[in-house]
């Protein structure tokens, strides 16, 4: 195991690498002089030659890149454009929104899920199961905005259920910070509930097969009891490592989400800063939600190779 | 998930055509269904401009806000008057080609990596594969993101940004298809007659690619429109006036609380299409698979 473990990190730094180059070279794609992109309204000369003095502009591209590398790893991401905010400080404060929302959206994906993917497995090839997979087609084909404005319209202009946009975080008040985060939540969350419902199935499926599933019903277990207690355990490994990507894919989904809830999160910060050609703190954010999902990604690995030891061996 | 090397297996080796999908689409009802759908589509895509009742940028302030079935305009006007069924007509004439040209840029490069990397083997596999794992390490969203903010917003530049994501898909697909391939008799058997590697290429590898291929490309097709969708409804997409589901779901948002159907129209014209394509994309993977024909 540690020998894998080894492995799959020594394979990450390649990656790490070429990440790195992607982002630092994303500010170079666009057209024109990156320092002008900086500045922003404020071209005066002197401007212009203190930003390619800082990064080093007038050296080689490789050059640049170590400089800037050199500050991601000290922890300097940059300033922002427009507010001259630390492009860290920026992102960390809006990070815990987006968290409190993408893991209320996750913890709502698996609340449908797992019984929904249940049930399809238990009664194969009923009505059940033929509704439960339409959902799972239609689930991931509905766009989330769309699904966001639907929710907008139905539960809280129509129907006053829940309060349209504002952020309360859980801590200040749990009750009122739940009632904001649920529209959002469920909208970011039914692409997911879709996939988990599929993997919960398919996984379960599988499961209900094996042998040991046989002997159980033949010791006289309930068909509850071997579905719930011998069955559903083992079923939910796969959905637990899609549940893992799903984590590290936080950032991606409260882009659009965000945006239609006015949501004070990373995502909304995104699109704000794309349209104010903030580039150091799209950058910022585009870094983050790079390497979380390759953290996301090797964590998956490690836990599938630690609960299948075959794996380390392929 | 890909079950490529599963629904290569399941089919004889090939030299010059695939599985007839003709026969799939004739005997499995699934694909039937999807199938014609996703026909319905391109031909409303194709005939727009005949069975359009109006011009869907035409501006008539006098006209705005009607609700549907109004005589005349059957789902009613936007804010500026136009007519709400022509303009999502004419949208399908937007999405549907932004969807195949992003989905073509992914294919080609996609493709050619993944066939250089599965049949050269060795470095060159090694660091193509590094470059597929990199973009890989980009949740889809974000990477078209990326670049379109570094491109500037549009919808030339979202098709990009759109293919750019799908390039690592094909590439591990066309890969390990590739390398599935390359151990099968006919393939050795090729080689050892002494066929040059473009005839191998050309002749035997692409035309064994096409069936995993062929499902690939429906699934990405779905994802395309839903992400060219997503990109112009954050306005990195279709500028105005473009009639663009997106787009048009942007700005009906807005109007939420008296006029709905601004942006319900359009968000359905898009959930219908996508679900088109992922059912064509689900339902020939089903009955290409034989561990899921049971």
């Amino acid at each position: 195991m540690t020998a894998y473990v080894l492995r799959r990190l020594l394979l990450m730094l390649p990656v790490a690498f070429l990440v790195t180059v992607g982002v630092f070279m994303l500010i170079h794609l666009s057209p024109g002089d990156p320092a002008l992109i900086i500045l922003g309204e404020d071209r005066s000369p002197q401007a212009i030659a203190q930003i390619h003095q800082e990064l080093g502009l007038d050296k080689p591209l490789y050059v640049q890149y170590g400089i800037w590398l050199g500050h991601i790893v000290h922890g300097d991401w940059g300033r922002s454009i427009t507010t001259h905010q630390p492009v860290a400080v920026a992102i960390t404060e809006r990070l815990p929104a987006t968290i409190e929302l993408g893991l209320t959206a996750l913890l709502w994906s698996l609340l449908v899920a797992i019984p929904l993917g249940t049930i399809a497995a238990v009664r194969r090839g009923s009505v059940a199961d033929s509704v439960a997979t339409g959902i799972t087609v239609a689930g991931v084909s509905i766009p989330n905005f769309f699904i966001g404005i639907v929710l907008i319209f139905v539960l809280s202009v129509t129907l006053r259920l829940f309060p349209f946009g504002g952020y309360v975080p859980f801590l200040t008040d749990p009750l009122e910070s739940l009632r904001h985060v649920a529209l959002p939540a469920i909208a970011l969350g039914t692409a997911g509930a879709a996939i988990n419902m599929r993997f919960t199935r398919s996984s379960m499926i599988e499961v209900l097969n094996h042998d040991y599933i046989r002997t159980a019903r033949a010791k006289g277990a309930s068909w509850r009891r071997v579905v719930f207690v011998h069955a559903l355990k083992n079923a939910l490994i796969p959905v637990v490592t899609i549940v893992g990507l799903q984590i590290g894919g936080i950032i991606e989904g409260a882009v659009v989400t965000e945006t239609v809830f006015t949501w004070p999160g990373v995502g909304r910060l995104a699109v704000e800063s794309i349209f104010n050609r903030d580039y150091t703190v799209v950058q910022g954010i585009v870094l983050l939600a790079a390497f979380s999902y390759m953290v996301a990604n090797l964590l998956v690995d490690l836990a599938y190779a630690w609960l299948d030891p075959r794996i380390s061996y392929a | 998930m890909s079950n490529a090397p599963a629904i290569v297996a399941a089919q004889e080796p090939v030299r010059r055509t695939p599985i007839a999908l003709l026969d799939l689409i004739r005997t499995h009802r699934r694909v039937t269904f999807a199938f014609a759908l996703v026909a319905v589509l391109f031909l409303i895509a194709l005939v727009s401009p005949v069975i359009s009742p109006h011009d869907p940028l035409a501006v008539r302030p006098d006209d705005s806000y009607l609700p549907p079935l109004t005589p005349g305009h059957v789902l009613g006007t936007d804010e500026l008057g136009r007519d709400l069924l022509s303009r999502v007509l004419w949208g399908a004439r937007v999405s549907l080609p932004v969807a195949f040209v992003a989905v073509a840029v992914g294919l080609f490069a996609g493709g050619l990596i993944g066939l250089v990397s599965g049949y050269a083997g060795g470095v060159a596999d090694l660091l193509l594969m590094r470059f597929v794992d990199a973009l890989l390490a980009f949740p889809g969203l974000i990477l078209a993101i990326a670049v379109v903010a570094a491109l500037g917003p549009g919808l030339r530049n979202a098709m990009i940004a759109i293919g750019i994501v799908a390039v690592p898909v094909y590439a591990r697909l066309v890969r390990a298809v590739v390398l599935q391939l390359k151990q099968m008799e006919f393939i050795v058997a090729t080689r050892a007659l002494g066929a040059t590697p473009l005839r191998l290429v050309l002749r035997h590898l692409i035309p064994n690619l096409l069936n995993p291929i062929i499902v690939q490309v429906s699934l990405s097709a779905g994802f395309a429109i839903l992400a060219e969708a997503t990109l112009s409804f954050l306005g990195l997409g279709a500028q105005l006036p473009t009639p663009d589901w997106g787009q048009m779901i942007n700005a009906g948002a807005s109007f939420l609380t008296n006029d709905p159907w601004l942006a319900i129209v359009p968000g359905a014209a898009i959930s219908i299409t996508v679900y088109s394509f992922n059912l064509l994309g689900d339902s020939l993977r089903d009955a290409l698979d034989p561990r899921l024909r049971s």
